[in-house]
């Protein structure tokens, strides 16, 4: 090629269309030209999804996005088209997918969040806690849990879990909105093991009503 | 420069109403239906009676010949070792799965088989569910084709919701073999919402609850501006209505064992059983009691049943049902107050406790201004439509069971976990436990219970070449990548060296490649055809989607060729063209080179411009943001 091959633009903006080898600026879904669709790129799930990147995610509008972007990616859309179109269809849609799900859920979103800034907190695992006040809170509530018999019980408790989850979420925002990365970390674990305990009540709840398989 | 939004589908690649008609096709344990969608409303395919379900039973008669549909179903008293009914039960299943069930089936299993597939023994021939699903699929496309007036090559399949990754691709192998190429395949609930939903401009939170012949689906969706979104699916693969002529069967025999003082009963006098079983649930829909008789071996015995007695038989069915619609609730985070409305589907809908029970759960009566036989078939022909002519409805699913790999101990770790919206890929990390371990198995599996020997064996591959190292020092990222179709494929990768496998999950019960191929020569001779045909369809797609990008680049960037290359450019198109009018796979690829090589320099320049034209000052971030949102 006769350009220069180290511009920062070649690096970063264009790239040759698959399809008809013009130009595209990266992230664009579909090529200017010939209107292939384009692979998905790397690029962050809030960009993805036209989001600012917050802890406050508007759900009407998060919604709103990720269906327009599956209305124009879904692979039912290109049916019929061509292998290379519809593998990158595919793809496209599985990012989405990817992007919505994490940010939708505000566990997720917050660890994604924090990975973005080079922290990693482990919310699949069962790494051990060890902030004092909430291993406290999470025996006395396993223990209420255990205890309770009635469906109204375990309601109450139920009801008290997922308070203190809303709590901890709106914690987790003003940490964000601070910057303050070490409170939003302690704030995610937190919230990982209220959701776990909400999450047993619910389960507990419909074991109550439903007969042994 | 100026920049074109466009849209996929705005563009049409031509030629593509030369293929045959796409129709829907709900293919049922108990009965089919086939519908079409074209522009005006959908409509289900009728027989001349007027009859729109082909009874999903096929009888293979002495002198060779398959008949499918009533005519079948009629054959089952006389030759009830002929007729093959309820295979959708055995779609995807392992002998082993199938032992457990042995004596409640309609149909005489191969005991040679050992392992792998279940196999059938009707008459004198060995058939897998497979093929049976086959025959069943091949006369419903005829069926289509002699409504129509004309070939039907492609369908959109529903599939219960329930339903594995095994018994989706055996589903998909069935259509194969009858020669029908399968655009999607759709959840029977999400068919049965798209129908009813786009008929009622339905918006918010809805409930559809599927209780057909073999299987149990229940499933939230939100609708929303032709979005069908689903939030939370669950059901019972093995759950249906044929359970409630089981229970009604065994009732009769039960008192037919005391009044006739015999030990033992006879497979006659089940079969008659369930006969007499289905007719007295039907009447006891509209009816709150009556009698019926079983005779055999000129002894008759009469039974009487009530509604209330018929209730107590089933309540525990029902009841598991009901469990299953709280724990797809909770999956959702909703409560029974946030849905709107409920939609019944399937046959077995029409049981007054069901109803009553449904509306119980849901503090609502569900809605009853729907064909619950149908409505799914005709779901399945609108999503056919929206898949070959383009629409702008959206169905977007979800995993129905969680799939994992088994680890140490044989406890599952989940890698993709139920109710994640499809298409997705996820990868998990796995590590060696031996030092100098140069190989590993991996075991898929699908469920959800914590031991893999408790969950549905998918497939099993061994990734070797592992290179020699500590115990635990190897990085193997498996990655799951479920497609639109709900099919899984597995890859798995060693992180330091790159060593990689793919396979796509050839289920552990489903047909091998070598079985597929030896099928489709064995069935009719054009099946093979139909495949090239494909593979011709699909390189004639490639070369105009070439041709179509070309054209685009020469509109825009035109004035970039010398009259002399452009003369060249638009010969190889021709060439192109030429090529795609013939049948010579082989001759289209050679053009479509060509015509890559013809448009070589061309495509350097129009990147040159853009380059030079994006350093001038235009903003290529705002660019982006508007092709990128
Ligand atoms: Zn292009």
């Amino acid at each position: 090629m006769s350009h220069e091959p180290n511009s920062p633009i070649e690096r970063g903006a264009l790239s040759p269309c698959w399809s008809c080898k013009g130009p595209v600026i990266q992230r664009a879904l579909f090529c200017s030209t010939c209107a292939a669709v384009q692979g998905p790129g790397v690029v962050d799930h809030f960009t993805r999804l036209g989001m600012p990147r917050s802890f406050d995610v508007d759900m009407v509008t998060l919604d709103h996005n990720y269906f327009d972007l599956q209305r124009r990616l879904h692979p039912d859309r290109f049916s019929g088209r061509t292998a290379r179109e519809r593998a990158l269809s595919q793809s496209q849609a599985v990012a989405v997918n990817d992007a919505y799900e994490t940010l939708k859920d505000p566990l997720k979103r917050a660890a994604y969040m924090l990975s973005l800034e080079g922290r990693k907190v482990d919310i699949h695992g069962t790494a051990t806690i060890d902030d004092p006040e909430l291993l406290m809170e999470a025996m006395e509530m396993r223990e209420a849990l255990a205890e309770a018999e009635t469906r109204a019980a375990i309601d109450k408790v139920a009801a008290r879990a997922e308070a203190q989850v809303l709590t901890c979420q709106c914690a987790l925002s003003t940490a964000f909105g601070h910057r303050d990365l070490d409170r939003a970390g302690a704030l995610t674990t937190r919230l990982k093991y209220l959701g776990k305990l909400a999450e047993e009540a619910r389960a507990r709840k419909s074991r109550l009503i439903r007969p042994v398989a | 420069m100026m920049f074109d939004i466009y849209e996929p589908g705005e563009s049409p690649l031509p030629h593509q109403s030369d293929r045959g008609a796409a129709v829907g096709i709900d293919l049922g344990t108990t009965n089919s239906v086939v519908a079409v969608s074209t522009g005006d409303k959908p409509e289900v395919l009728r027989d001349e009676d007027g009859e729109g379900l082909v009874p999903s039973v096929a009888y293979y008669a002495e002198d060779g010949a398959v008949v499918v549909g009533a005519k079948a179903r009629r054959a089952l008293l006389d030759h009830p070792d002929r007729v093959v009914a309820s295979v959708k039960r055995l779609m995807g299943r392992g002998v082993g799965d199938v032992k457990a069930l042995a004596g409640t089936l309609p149909f005489t299993l191969d005991q040679a088989a050992e392992g792998g597939m279940v196999r059938l023994r009707v008459g004198e021939r060995v058939l897998t569910p497979v093929e049976v699903s086959a025959d069943i699929l091949r006369a419903i496309k005829a069926r289509a084709e002699a409504a129509l007036g004309k070939p039907v090559d492609r369908a959109v399949i529903t599939v219960p919701a329930y339903f594995d990754d095994g018994a989706r691709a055996a589903t998909k192998d069935a259509a194969r073999l009858a020669g029908i190429e399968v655009l999607r395949l759709v959840n029977e609930p999400t068919a049965a919402a798209m129908a009813y939903g786009l008929d009622n401009a339905a918006e918010g939170l809805y409930a559809v609850y599927d209780l057909g012949g073999g299987t149990f689906d229940i499933s939230l969706l939100r609708m929303e501006k032709g979005v069908f979104q689903v939030r939370a699916t669950g059901g019972d693969a093995a759950l249906g209505g044929d359970d409630f002529d089981h229970a009604i069967a065994e009732h009769f025999l039960a008192e037919r064992r005391i009044r006739l003082g015999e030990e033992t009963i006879t497979s006659a006098e089940a079969k008659q059983a369930l006969a007499a079983a289905r007719v007295a649930k039907e009447c006891l829909t509209s009816r709150s009691s009556g009698e019926w008789f079983i005779e055999v071996d000129g002894k008759p015995t009469r039974h009487s049943l009530d509604r209330d007695t018929f209730e107590a038989l089933i309540a525990p069915m029902v009841d598991r049902t009901v469990a299953l619609v709280q724990g797809v609730l909770d999956d959702a985070e909703a409560l029974p107050e946030d849905v709107k409305g409920v939609v019944l589907v399937g046959g077995s809908t029409r049981v007054p406790l069901v109803r009553r029970r449904v509306a119980e759960a849901f503090g609502r009566e569900p809605l009853a201004n729907i064909n619950p036989d149908e409505v799914v078939a005709v779901g399945a022909a609108l999503q056919a439509e929206a898949l070959t002519a383009g629409s702008d409805t959206l169905l977007l699913d979800v995993t129905p069971l969680s799939l994992g790999i088994e680890t140490m101990g044989g406890i599952v770790e989940k890698v993709i976990p139920r109710n994640q919206p499809i298409p997705v890929a996820l990868g998990q990390e796995f590590t060696t436990y031996q030092d100098g371990q140069s190989a590993m198995m991996m075991h898929v599996v699908q469920g959800e219970r914590e031991m893999a020997d408790q969950c549905r064996s998918l497939a099993r591959f061994v990734l070797s070449g592992i290179p020699a190292m500590a115990a635990g020092a190897a990085r193997i990222r498996v990655t799951f990548a479920v497609d639109a179709d709900g099919l899984l494929t597995v890859s798995a990768r060693e992180q330091t060296t790159g060593v990689e496998q793919e396979v796509s999950v050839k289920p552990s019960y489903g047909l091998t490649e070598d079985e597929m191929a030896s099928m489709l020569r064995d069935s009719m001779a054009h099946a093979r055809e139909d495949m090239t045909l494909r593979v011709l369809t699909e390189s004639r797609v490639e070369a105009r989607r070439s041709v179509l990008a070309v054209g685009s680049a020469l509109k825009v960037d035109h004035d970039l060729l010398s009259p002399e290359e452009r003369r060249a450019i638009d010969a190889a198109i021709a060439a192109v063209e030429a090529a795609c009018q013939g049948t010579d796979r082989e001759a289209i690829q050679a053009a479509v080179d060509g015509l890559e090589d013809a448009t070589k320099d061309f495509a350097e320049r129009r990147m040159d411009r853009g380059i030079r034209s994006a350093l001038s000052g235009v903003s290529v971030d705002t660019l982006g943001d508007k092709l990128g949102s």
